[in-house]
């Protein structure tokens, strides 16, 4: 059998076994409002995508996600690159990464609402906020762990510095970099729902935060259920771009 | 004039601790155009500090290194390297691009440099396996991968600093017989740095046997006059220069052992 059916496989027995103890849980063990069942679940998010609703909520969040996450990228990695390359840009820098890397995303909710106001833009800028500094990290460390006979060929078989960074240095930190990326879209997937929790007109977020107000524990359950869903599809899409595209630069696991 | 010179180099290593360490001192070579030079030593006698400087990786602290009559400054096209390891080798580029890598820093187009590339992937008999990438090679083809890079881009010498030391004995056996075809082909210098006795015969025109560390230099130099036939181990000829170059190097392998027990 072949490894990316097997690959499947797997993924489907491990999806079907959470079902069923879902299903079992919630049927038999609690038996509560509070805890739907997973085919009551299934057919709320029907509904919810029949009318419509569901779908534009999902639009809305993963399109700030996308936004501030390949803005993000955009400033991180030549920074990063910057940091790792050069000592004095370091030491110039790294006061502001260790210091703000600290400060979550969902600490700064508030001021970028009092900022940006409650739409797209304080949205972008937290997400943007969230990826930069894990990309920057990633890549710098990246940059550093080039091996230094990598460098050494290339200078012997007479590259100029520019080229040893564009055509060695940089090719070599691509896992890293893209490792980077991949946790920053994780931070991307906590810090949207936070935001659009706090304050938002629309997205999976908001979507969970009016259920709430008028109990429709299904409809909040929907919305996780798309967030998991999301999360791990286009994590598995960004592993596919690496392998397919990437995967000379050597795979990430 | 020879083609590179070595006369009274020093290399003292600076330690943050004060301590500071001479690998080599007075170190006087020098090497003509189409030698094969072994430079024989135990481990820790400054053999790849020599080379590192002659490949312009470190600065000599003292005396002059001269390649063509001109001090080195750097590293240089002029001189190709060959490392122990398999980690100099670009994992994203194919066993071809990593051979044509000088050529494409160096502007020449993709046409020539691809059937210049090509060329030298026969060379180093590795013909069909253009489109690999290097973790998909075994040891001993990675190591014909780094030869025809540095070939490729036509140097005036070769520093190939023990790039068979990590392979098993048979690649290693293999790889010695295809580097000697290869340089009777090409007709480079080569500065080969080893501390296997057998692999110096079996190659050098000559072998520069080095003191043991610190502060080392050369402490003998042994012509090698043998034929291609008599470079056989079993060979009676290849057996007395090997106990010539024995006996030299026999007390420096028991002061370096002492060291480090």
């Amino acid at each position: 059998m072949n490894r990316s059916l097997r690959d499947l496989g797997g993924y489907l027995l491990g999806f079907a076994s959470l079902f069923v103890i879902w299903h079992v849980a919630s049927t038999w063990l609690l038996n509560s409002v509070l805890f739907p069942a997973p085919l009551a679940v299934l057919s709320k998010g029907i509904e919810l995508a029949g009318e419509g609703i569901l779908g534009e909520h999902v639009q809305v969040s993963l399109t700030r996600i996308f936004a501030g996450f390949i803005s993000g990228s955009l400033i991180g990695i030549p920074v990063g690159l910057a940091i790792g390359s050069f000592a004095f840009v370091r030491r110039l820098l790294e006061p502001y990464t260790e210091f703000l890397r600290f400060i979550p995303a969902t600490a700064l909710i508030t001021v970028a609402v009092i900022w940006f106001g409650i739409g797209e833009g304080s949205k972008i800028f937290l997400i943007i906020y969230t990826t930069v500094f894990i990309v920057i990290i990633n890549t710098a460390a990246g940059v550093t762990a080039v091996a230094p006979n990598k460098i050494r060929a290339a200078r012997s078989l007479g590259a100029s510095s520019g080229q040893i960074f564009l055509h060695v240095a940089l090719p070599a930190t691509m896992p890293y970099i893209l490792t980077g990326m991949r946790l920053a879209m994780g931070n991307s997937f906590v810090t949207i729902i936070a935001a659009e929790l706090v304050a938002a007109n629309a997205g999976l977020g908001k979507m969970i935060w009016d259920a709430r107000l008028y109990m429709l524990v299904d409809q909040i359950f929907v919305a996780l259920v798309v967030l998991g869903l999301l999360g791990f599809t286009t994590d598995r899409l960004f592993r596919w771009g690496i392998y397919t595209f990437a995967g000379r630069f050597q795979p990430v696991t | 004039m020879p083609l590179v010179r070595l006369a009274s180099v020093g290399k003292t290593f600076r330690s943050m601790q004060g301590a500071d360490y001479t690998a080599v001192r007075d170190f006087n070579l020098d090497i003509e155009s189409g030698e094969f030079f072994c430079l024989l030593g135990t481990s820790g006698c400054g053999k790849t500090t020599v080379l590192n400087m002659v490949a312009g990786f470190e600065h000599a602290t003292s005396g002059t290194i001269e390649i063509g009559g001109r001090a080195i400054e750097g590293p240089g096209a002029d001189r190709g390297v060959v490392f122990q390891g398999d980690d100099s080798l670009y994992p994203w580029l194919t066993a071809l691009g990593n051979i044509e890598f000088g050529l494409k820093m160096r502007g020449i187009d993709r046409t020539e440099r691809q059937a210049r590339a090509r060329q030298y992937l026969e060379l180093v008999g590795l013909k069909g396996q253009d489109h690999k990438h290097p973790p998909e090679l075994s040891g001993g083809m990675k190591q014909r991968i780094q030869i025809a890079r540095v070939l490729a881009n036509e140097p005036a010498m070769l520093l190939m600093d023990e790039p068979f030391a990590a392979l098993d004995a048979h690649t290693r056996a293999s790889m010695q017989a295809e580097l000697q075809r290869i340089w009777r082909a090409t007709g480079k210098t080569v500065l080969f740095i080893t501390h296997d006795i057998d692999e110096a015969i079996l190659l050098a025109t000559r072998i520069g046997v080095m003191h043991a560390g610190p502060a080392s230099k050369l402490k003998a130099v042994i012509d090698v006059t043998l034929t291609t036939e008599e470079r056989d181990r079993t060979h009676d000829r290849f057996v007395a220069t090997y106990r010539e170059v024995h006996a030299i190097l026999r007390d420096e392998v028991a002061i370096a052992l002492q060291r480090t027990q």
